[in-house]
């Protein structure tokens, strides 16, 4: 493992990734969109709302997954100091922020029109409020000191505190009676969802997922550029006023 | 023990001793967490919330709905299949309230033991069909569409 977290190995390796995911998440999101707003049909319930459904669950996946990845970040970076995984860690927090956010805004979407309410406070929509609050503060302490090492492990131990958060937003459904229905995939029998429409949930899925890939290496490349400019500007010192400028931050 | 050792040993202390403390906490407001009691929550409670704010949820009792012509009020039973409990309410019904479906309604219970509901959800389960699979259900008496009324 450690071989892949050397940061030249790694830009090596994004760089092969990179067409694939980003080649990936444009045609999963074409075939993806069009099972989820033309090929599958209306539900006999709720008819053509159910549509939200093929944006609002693959963001919510997603916002629980990339915290489980920014809390395995934090945690490699807390113990084994290694400076990659710090980088991880700051990338990978705006883009969770971003899913938890889309969750959020389509859940009130969905359930204004179905439950009769834009928001309730049950248990599941409250912990994924947290969940939004922690990706928030993450990316606020990330930045909030003037030297980043110390922002860096103050943001980790946030990540870590926050990692409680997840089993109760998975299982709040499950452990207190919500608003909110339970899980339709993650069960021990068969899906309650009918092929036709699990199609396009799992196209969607894999397209955010291919975003998150394809973001996340960009991010992350940024990430280590800045960190070398870092390194040259405090290497030079003074001697270079007018190469610090260009550099910006 | 190295330094790293160290660390990830404080990291997997500090984890477990948030996670215990979480999970106390919640247990202990289990009470609170819950976003609605179910009819028997509600018979089963030594000392019956009368007249004070709560959520009662369940299913809407088949052939219950009962509309006061001339006014937007409807009469309905909540129940859990075990305790049932009247329900008065005025106002916009969400598009999925109809017989058989789970609703969560705020309100208070009267002395009378009929609760006077202020605001009305509607709460589906977690099973997505096409209409035609539905129907094809339906025709074979498979019991489809029937939500857990604990939740």
């Amino acid at each position: 493992m450690h071989r892949f977290a050397n940061p030249a190995r790694f830009q090596r390796l994004a760089g092969a990734i990179l067409p694939w995911s980003a080649g990936l998440t444009v045609l999963l999101s074409i075939v993806g969109l069009w099972f989820a707003l033309v090929a599958s049909p209306p539900d006999y319930q709720q008819s053509e709302t159910v549509r939200i459904m093929y944006v609002h669950v693959p963001a919510a996946w997603m916002a629980l997954f990339v915290y489980a990845n920014l809390a395995v970040a934090s945690a490699i970076g807390l113990v084994w100091k290694h400076p990659l995984a710090d980088l991880a860690a700051k990338a990978m927090a705006p883009i969770g922020a971003t899913f938890t956010g889309v969750c959020l805004i389509t859940g009130a979407l969905w359930g204004q029109p179905m439950w009769g309410t834009w928001w309730v406070w049950d248990a599941r929509l409250t912990s994924v409020l947290i969940l939004f609050f922690f990706y928030v503060g993450h990316i606020a302490l990330t930045n909030a000191f003037d030297d980043p090492t110390r922002g860096t492990r103050a943001a980790a131990v946030l990540a870590l505190v926050g990692v409680v958060n997840l089993p109760i937003v998975k299982f709040s459904v499950d452990w207190w009676n919500t608003l909110h229905q339970p899980a339709s995939i993650t069960r021990l029998d068969a899906p309650a969802i009918h092929p036709s429409m699990l199609t396009p949930l799992l196209l969607m899925a894999l397209a955010f997922f291919g975003y998150y890939v394809t973001v996340l290496i960009l991010r992350l490349r940024h990430e280590i550029v800045c960190r070398k400019l870092r390194a040259l500007r405090l290497t030079q010192g003074m001697g270079a006023p007018a190469m610090v400028e260009q550099g910006g931050s | 023990m190295t330094r790293k050792r160290r660390r990830l040993y404080i990291l997997v202390l500090f984890l477990l001793g948030l996670g215990t403390a979480t999970a106390l906490t919640l247990t202990a407001f289990q009470d609170n967490l819950v976003f609605f009691y179910s009819p028997s929550d509600i018979v089963a409670k030594a000392d019956v919330p009368y007249e004070r704010n709560l959520r009662l949820g369940g299913l809407v009792e088949m052939g219950s709905v009962e509309r006061v012509s001339g006014s937007t009020e409807i009469r309905f039973r909540i129940t859990d299949l075990q305790h049932t409990i009247p329900v008065v309410y005025s106002g916009v019904l969400p598009d999925l309230f109809r017989e058989g479906q789970g609703v969560v309604a705020q309100g208070r219970l009267g002395r009378d033991g009929v609760f006077h509901a202020h605001e009305l959800l509607a709460k589906h389960d977690e099973n997505y069909m096409p209409p035609d699979v539905a129907d094809a259900l339906k025709r074979a008496g498979h019991p489809q569409g029937e939500a857990d009324p604990g939740r």
